[in-house]
């Protein structure tokens, strides 16, 4: 058995709960509001709990991860649900409110993002689960003067012999025990819930229109609320001219909160209306003159600094020198939405008693931040209360939508105020992912061996904006990710990054830089594998040698994929393989040409290995839904600038796939070793360079930016 | 006023009669099942049954709605709706699950229509709904998950 010692975990506590039950959670150390409530009233906090079993044998789960439809719920809950030996499906799931305890330890800040809640929660939590069975356990052996050896959890019950009590029964009198010294995990072959199938806990309200995301939280009394901003990011309001707004019925009040006018009424629809009969003037500010062709410009300037190392071995320059073949290439991705389909809302009630927040938001501790500067109330005395997610993909990241309603509910105190963008408020206010160029060189040996690899990429940061500080020494580890895990074994290996702004803000998009530098890097080795000659499947094991699960994702996509047998006339595959978030994966996409010359893409392969994958059939969902955000950085949506303003609004000009475009995705899980990886992000990156490898082996175009589009493929 | 067949019950509503039926069954009536997506049409999210025919909320003005029967995620039932449910908790589709109101009025819709779609039928009567999450080959495989248990 593995044991936890818990004298080197003392943060993990057992507590009572007021009003009998028992809390496990981490208690300590205890900062802000919780803490205070803490230092006057000697009774457990109950908000810090992951686990809270009830007399009635309530089990419930304090989830302190937001669910956007990665399956948080389901995944974080049988982390819980298999130490603590009672059924995923009994356990419910609440959504925790902002405290220091729910930091994520691999992000260091509240956050759900970066792949990373189930590795964060994979130990945390099973302790916590196992640690609350301990004390079940131990309060049956003492009520029934047994040894505790000889007491038997499951089933949400403890058992010895013919007595039998459930932890409802058991966990009034468990909590007056002191906390566990030692605490025993399960093998991972002992285990009956993790890896196993298993519905997710939220189906059956997302089949029947019953979740509640932020957009459908209401409040009694509650207005509506419909901000105007300025078509140029980062302009701000110089004058107003409100007379025919204010003049409609049901319009409460006109709000200027600088980036914005704001029109507050009884119900949207008036709102909305409303806010179209504004006339405000604006002062654009620096972002007027910017296009697609300056970020361009800029970002290519940008490349020639020299930049930081992300990783450096060997000579690269002299092996370049004296390699038998050199090649050179330049890729390019341009501006991206995050077009999550439930658009930014938030509903703020600002009165006396301090500042609420409901909203779908991936960052509650900024939320509680941005909606403090925005109202004026101290952050102690906001509270998030965070819904399902209609879709994160990053964008929930940024708050700027709550400090918005934030900044409208102050001007309406103890009235609660529901602001909801429209679509185009949307898609022309994103933070998007970066446009990006990139610089690489190659050198082949006369064997055909890959002996130098050069690479430069230069973008603009989004964690400078969001997390300054974070970047050290000019490396963004943000933008490293997808070169610094690089797989391949070169034996002369530059890889720099250049931190460029270009004078529009950006974030954070599924799977950030792992799905810029993949494209630039996996279409580049492609290019290498036909410099030497050589099949790209053998170019790649070639430089695989010492990473035996990259070696096995890569053979086993290929050999799922088909690979390498005949294809009828124009079909074709391409390939492309890589490590992110601890996971290994390979993808193979299948496409063809149809008749009237546009590409469909047919299939994606992958083989995954996740190390343990804690929900699988959910894994499996997380790569078949990253494959079409993957397809929505590759075909044809972009965003453009002209004069500043964004030019797409809808999804009639930025468009996402839709069902008839659909290839069959084929997902092959190869678990291993004895941790998860992460999962929520993996299915992008690969998606857009498998297929501008195909494309290449259909057509001998080479396409060298994102989206393909742009280089005059159409798709079917 | 306006007075709307919504899911079976005759319900009075206090709104300008430009107000899409979205916002009067989320703003005016509360009925928050049917979702905003795009306002154009565009994404499905907002859809809705009138009459029976699958339409886009986002769209469709108060002042068209006179003796139509309206039905909502919150209302629609029956065999088909049944099972289209059915086989979306058993293939487990939703992720966010924002989409999925509009994507089972849509299946429903269709395997009303046509009890047993071919892939290109699907594609058809599914390509106005958008799944950002990209569910959409668990929706393909529920529709013929529930057109099969239809048939037994």
């Amino acid at each position: 058995m593995n044991t936890a010692n818990l004298s080197r975990r003392k943060f993990l506590e057992t507590s009572a709960v007021l009003g009998g039950g028992l809390v496990v959670g981490l208690t300590l150390p205890l900062r802000g509001a919780l803490a205070k409530a803490a230092a006057t009233n000697a009774k457990p906090v109950q908000a810090n709990a992951w686990v809270r079993i009830a007399p009635d044998n309530t089990i419930t789960l304090i989830c302190h991860r937001n669910e956007m439809g990665q399956d948080v719920h389901t995944s974080l809950a049988l982390l819980i649900a298999e130490e603590l030996e009672v059924d995923v499906d009994k356990v419910k799931v609440e959504q925790a409110p902002v405290d220091p305890v729910y930091v994520n330890a691999l992000l260091g800040a509240q956050i759900t993002g970066g792949s990373s809640s189930v590795r964060d929660a994979w130990t945390k939590l099973r302790e916590a689960g196992a640690t609350a069975r301990t004390q079940l356990v131990a309060a049956a052996a003492n009520e029934w003067k047994v040894p505790v050896a000889d007491c038997v959890a499951k089933d949400g019950a403890v058992s010895h012999g013919n007595k039998h009590k459930t932890y409802g029964e058991l966990a009034t009198a468990a909590a007056k025990l002191p906390a566990p010294t030692n605490i025993a995990l399960k093998k991972p072959a002992d285990f009956t819930q993790i890896g196993k199938h298993q519905h997710r806990l939220d189906t059956p309200a997302k089949a029947r229109g019953k979740a509640i995301f932020g957009i459908d939280v209401t409040q009694p009394g509650m207005v509506h609320a419909s901000l105007e901003q300025c078509p140029v990011i980062g302009g701000k309001v110089l004058s107003v001219d409100d007379s025919k707004a204010k003049a409609m019925p049901g319009v409460r009040a006109v709000v200027n909160i600088g980036e914005g006018v704001a029109v507050i009424a009884d119900h949207y629809w008036t709102a909305k209306k409303a806010r179209e009969a504004l006339t405000i003037t604006w002062d654009y500010g620096p972002g007027a003159s910017l296009d697609n062709a300056k970020i361009e410009a800029t970002l290519k300037e940008g490349a020639k600094q020299d930049g930081s190392v992300i990783r450096q071995h060997g000579d690269v320059d002299a092996a370049l020198k004296s390699a038998a073949k050199k090649v050179d290439a330049e890729y390019r991705l341009q501006l991206l939405a995050h077009a999550t389909l439930e658009p930014m809302n938030c509903l703020a009630l600002v009165s006396d008693a301090g500042c609420d927040i409901w909203a779908s938001t991936q960052f509650p501790q900024g939320a509680q931040g941005v909606a403090a500067a925005r109202s004026g109330v101290p952050a102690a005395k906001v509270r998030i209360f965070p819904q399902f997610i209609g879709g994160g993909f990053g964008r929930r990241l940024d708050v700027d939508f709550i400090g918005q309603a934030a900044a409208i509910a102050k001007a309406v105190p103890g009235t609660p105020v529901k602001l909801i963008w429209t679509r185009e408020d949307d898609t022309r206010n994103d933070f998007y992912r970066p446009a990006s160029y990139h610089a690489l060189r190659g050198g082949i040996d006369a064997k055909g061996a890959l002996v130098a690899f050069d690479y430069k990429f230069a973008s603009a940061s989004v964690t400078n904006r969001m997390f300054p500080g974070v970047t050290k020494n000019g490396l963004d580890p943000l933008m490293t990710e997808g070169a610094i895990d690089l797989t391949y074994d070169i034996a002369n290996e530059r890889q720099r990054v250049v931190i460029q702004e270009f004078g529009l803000r950006v974030g954070y998009w599924r799977s950030v830089s792992h799905a810029l530098n993949a494209f630039a890097i996996e279409g580049f080795i492609d290019e290498l594998a036909h410099a030497a000659g050589k099949d790209p499947v053998a170019f790649r094991l070639a430089l695989l040698g010492k990473q035996p699960r990259q070696q096995a994702v890569l053979e086993r996509a290929a050999k799922e994929a088909g690979w390498g047998q005949k294809l009828a006339a124009g079909k074709a595959q391409g390939i492309a393989s890589m490590e992110s978030y601890g996971t290994h994966q390979a993808l193979v996409a299948d496409i063809s040409k149809t008749a009237s010359g546009a590409i469909r893409i047919d299939k994606l392969t992958y083989a995954v290995d996740p190390g343990i994958a804690v929900h699988p059939d959910q894994v499996l969902a997380q790569i078949q839904g990253g494959a079409v955000s993957g397809l929505i950085n590759t075909l044809t949506a972009k965003i453009t600038l002209k004069d500043g303003r964004v030019e797409q609004s809808n999804f009639h000009n930025y468009q996402l796939p839709r069902m008839n475009q659909m290839p069959k995705i084929d997902v092959v899980l190869m678990p291993s070793g004895d941790a998860p990886g992460g999962m929520g992000e993996v299915g992008v990156p690969l998606v857009a360079p498998a297929i501008a490898n195909a494309v290449f082996a259909l057509t001998g175009q080479r396409v060298r930016t994102l989206p393909l589009a742009d280089a005059k493929l159409m798709f079917a | 006023m306006a007075t709307l067949d919504i899911n079976g019950k005759v319900v009075d509503v206090e709104a300008a009669p430009d107000t899409p039926l979205l916002w009067v069954l989320r703003d005016h009536l509360g009925m928050t099942g049917t979702k905003f997506g795009c306002g154009m049409a565009l994404c499905g999210a907002c859809t809705v049954h009138i009459d029976g025919t699958p339409t886009r909320s986002c769209i469709t003005p108060l002042a068209a709605l006179a003796g139509k029967k309206i039905t909502t995620i919150e209302g629609v039932s029956g065999k088909v709706a049944q099972a289209v449910q059915a086989a979306w908790d058993h293939i487990d589709v939703p992720q966010c699950g924002y989409c999925q109101s509009g994507q089972v009025l849509a299946a429903t819709a269709l395997l009303t229509s046509n009890p047993k779609p071919s892939d290109a039928d699907i594609d058809v009567a599914m390509s106005g709904n958008l799944c950002r999450c990209g569910t959409y080959q668990r929706i393909r495989a529920a529709i013929h998950d529930a057109a099969k248990s239809l048939e037994a």
